[in-house]
């Protein structure tokens, strides 16, 4: 079921030219500076802002309704937050120089070498949301701390330790990544274990050692993998492919870690709360979500850490005990937790698609009069800047949104039944967890 | 260096500085000569700037902009017509002063119970273009009254005054009492007993002088300048004293917490059939009274004063008849 995208020429010769990728990442860059720069000194109406609208109207848009679902890890091959750290790092923006230079290169340590830490900046950033996602201000700080803590992070550790265990966006990619019908793999297994100098991780004049700490040779999934493409240009047997497949492979071979298994419950219970404070109908739960720092504030975030940390993944926990009991499966209930967690992985990006589906095409005419005027400032570039806001594909909004949440389910059921049958346990339960999740979802979309 | 190289580095740091200088090159080249003005909810700091500078004769550009919800922009005794300031959209409007002086601009829409205090002003110096207006000082000034003592009718009406019926006595009335200088100078109160002592009038009761009065009152304005005095009310006034004068409006309860008071009760026969409109105006003019009451003297007109207390009288009597507008 697997096609190697790579056996075209031109195909792989692309990929391993460093120029396509390098002008995407000068775009984006320029983008990226551009978003800061609107959100500090353009208008502070959230709406009328490049920062806000092109951020967390557009770029989310591309990013859970196209990139991760179809494309997993591609937005981070493009993403331009670790271009300058890398440059200073390497010493060069094309192929490695001559020299090496001489850098700190720290390694990350080992208690910190799993996603804890993205689950909590991800917690963090979705506490704070309700302010981050309408001020532009908030957002271009917190999109300069991303790009300053990038580059200082590369200054002392080696790699990319900011986009494999700090990034907030990073962490959830990579999970969903799991399910994209895109992969990076090697072609023969026999050709890595002979390989003497490894230069897919410690590098060669071809290339750079892997940016994401991962042996190539090693991957069975591709959540850790960033497809930037180093690999496929320092391997000297030509031995890496990228091939599309079908969805959903990696979740075939369920999780074992409780890191990745609560980054599921975080995605899964944060959908639930965003789809509640942002498109319900309930204005003290908007009001407490905005008012950062207040008592009321206070309560919604106890609320809702109690939601994604204690209530959701105690509820499932329970259906997992209960599926033990029904078979009286001998597999411990830890194993049988993190496996069946797997389940969840699709029910949470069909979640995500669902409530990202209302606002962006609510928004969506936002991005072409932010474009004529970016700051707010009155220009029109483009002539576009006048055109009023008006929600698109409203009468579809609804159907699509029921359409993506039952093949969510559907999806995840079967993704429960082979994780079930792994562990031995039985997945009733768990679709019965899921069912009632996606009839809540469900609630309140409609 | 290779060649890939110096030309991979001049690309990225050309493509940074462009987008880091472009806007700010271009913004201040459109933003000569013009002045922006930014409006936020008095709470959160009014207008900026709240003091500008022109000069007679030189038109000033403003652009306007809101940094929260929506406001309005005019300018006090002023024809330029008001214009909406809309959040995160830039509105141009140019002007041209023929007097110098100190103008105010306010905002035109309720955006906060401090929504009054959203005001700045316009330092216009220079020569007068036009021969100046002359000034003399408002009406309450002149008789000296004192506009925070309180002023309750001794009587009032049984009933609410009738001017259509008292229309029919008119003719009765001696001259003295129907100069515009009487009217403004005296409360209905007063009219009422300065009435009761005309003997021609002795055989009236008092709800055919009471209906006299109204008719007075009614015969020194007209219906267009009820139906302005009704619009100033509805656009002013409302939001504190509420739609029917009755001190109930949307934001009286926050000027209770800000000022300590509601908002006066001007559906009250007594308060405002013991008031001279002369008071009126002094109240309005100057504001105050300890109370969250704003000052209007910059904003309104001397005709658009007159027009909004005429129409406060009409809350007393029947009938209001003012056409729609």
């Amino acid at each position: 079921m697997r096609f190697e995208l790579t056996r075209f020429p031109f195909v792989r010769s692309l990929l391993k030219n460093r120029w396509l990728q390098f002008l995407i990442w000068v775009v984006l860059l320029a983008g990226f500076l551009f978003a800061i720069l609107s959100g500090l000194f353009g208008t502070p109406v959230g709406n009328h802002n490049f920062g806000i609208v092109f951020v967390w109207i557009a770029w989310w848009a591309v990013l859970i309704l196209v990139a991760v679902p179809f494309f997993g890890r591609g937005w981070c091959a493009v993403c331009p937050i670790p271009l300058p750290g890398e440059w200073f790092q390497r010493g060069a923006l094309m192929d490695p120089p001559q020299k090496k230079p001489r850098r700190i290169n720290l390694r990350w340590p080992n208690r910190l070498r799993n996603i804890w830490l993205q689950n909590l900046t991800f917690t963090l950033v979705a506490l704070f949301s309700s302010i981050i996602l309408t001020t532009p201000r908030v957002t271009a700080i917190v999109l300069a701390a991303m790009f300053f803590l990038a580059i200082g992070m590369s200054i002392v550790f080696e790699r990319r330790t900011f986009c494999r265990y700090i990034c907030p966006v990073g962490g959830f990619i990579g999970l969903y990544a799991q399910a994209a019908p895109l992969e990076l793999r090697v072609k023969d297994k026999q050709v890595c274990l002979a390989c003497q100098d490894k230069p897919c991780y410690h590098g060669s004049q071809a290339g750079y050692g892997c940016p994401w700490d991962v042996f190539p040779g090693s991957l069975t999934k591709n959540t850790y993998c960033g497809l930037c493409m180093e690999c496929l240009r320092t391997c000297p047997y030509d031995n890496i492919a990228v091939n599309t497949r079908p969805f959903s492979s990696d979740l075939a071979r369920p999780s074992t870690r409780m890191d990745e298994a609560f980054k599921a419950f975080i995605m899964l219970g944060a959908a639930l709360i965003y789809a509640g404070v942002f498109l319900g109908p309930w204005g003290s739960l908007k009001l407490a979500a905005w008012s950062v720092g207040s008592t009321a504030w206070f309560g919604y975030a106890v609320a809702f850490l109690a939601f994604i940390f204690g209530l959701l993944p105690a509820l499932f926990l329970g259906a997992v005990w209960f599926g033990k009991l029904l078979t009286k499966a001998t597999t411990t209930l830890k194993k049988s937790f993190t496996a069946l967690s797997t389940a969840i992985i699709p029910l949470g990006l069909m979640f995500w698609v669902a409530f990202s589906l209302s606002f962006v095409l609510t928004n969506a005419a936002y991005i072409l009069s932010s474009l004529s005027d970016p700051f707010g400032w009155g220009w029109n570039l483009f002539a576009s800047a006048a055109i009023p806001w008006q929600p698109i594909l409203t009468n579809i909004l609804l159907p699509l949104q029921t359409l993506v949440l039952v093949g969510g389910l559907l999806w995840t059921i079967s993704t429960a039944r082979k994780a079930a049958s792994e562990v031995k346990v039985s997945p009733v339960p768990v679709i019965v967890f899921s069912t009632a999740a996606t009839l809540v979802m469900l609630g309140l979309l409609l | 260096m290779k060649r890939s190289e110096l030309l991979s580095r001049i690309l990225i740091i050309s493509g940074v500085l462009l987008v880091l200088a472009v806007p700010f090159a271009v913004q201040s080249i459109r933003s000569q000569g013009v002045i922006e003005i930014h409006g936020r909810m008095a709470e959160a700091g009014g207008w900026s700037p709240n003091v500008i500078h022109a000069q007679v004769g030189v038109p000033l550009h403003l652009r306007l902009t809101s940094d929260d919800v929506m406001h309005g922009f005019a300018i006090g005794q002023s024809p330029v017509p008001a214009v909406d300031v809309l959040p995160g959209q830039m509105t141009d409007m140019t002007m041209t002063f023929d007097q110098p002086g100190t103008y105010t601009y306010y905002c035109t829409h309720w955006c906060g119970p401090n929504h009054w205090r959203m005001r700045g002003t316009i330092e216009v110096t220079g020569d007068a273009l036009a021969s100046p207006q002359p000034l003399t000082p408002p009406l309450y000034v002149t008789l000296k009254l004192d506009i925070d003592a309180p002023h309750p009718a001794p009587v009032t009406p049984a009933r609410v005054p009738d001017a259509v019926h008292g229309a029919q006595f008119s003719a009765l009335l001696p001259a003295g009492v129907l100069s515009p200088d009487y009217y403004r100078s005296h409360s209905p109160e007063q009219a009422f007993q300065d009435l009761k002592a005309v003997s021609s009038l002795a055989s009236l009761t008092d709800s055919d002088l009471w209906d006299l009065v109204a008719w007075l009152w009614q015969s020194n304005t007209t219906p267009a300048d009820l139906s302005q005095g009704q619009r100033l009310f509805a656009q002013n006034c409302a939001a504190c004293h509420g739609e029917t004068g009755s001190g109930n409006g949307v934001f009286s309860a926050d000027i209770k917490t800000l000022a300590g008071k509601t908002p006066a009760n001007l559906s009250n026969p007594s308060t405002m059939l013991g008031a001279a409109p002369a008071l009126l105006q002094g109240k309005l003019l100057r504001g105050g009274m300890g109370t969250g009451m704003p000052s209007w003297g910059p904003i309104l007109t001397d005709q658009q004063t007159w027009d909004l207390i005429a129409y406060l009288y009409s809350l007393q009597f029947n009938p209001v008849s003012i056409p729609a507008h």
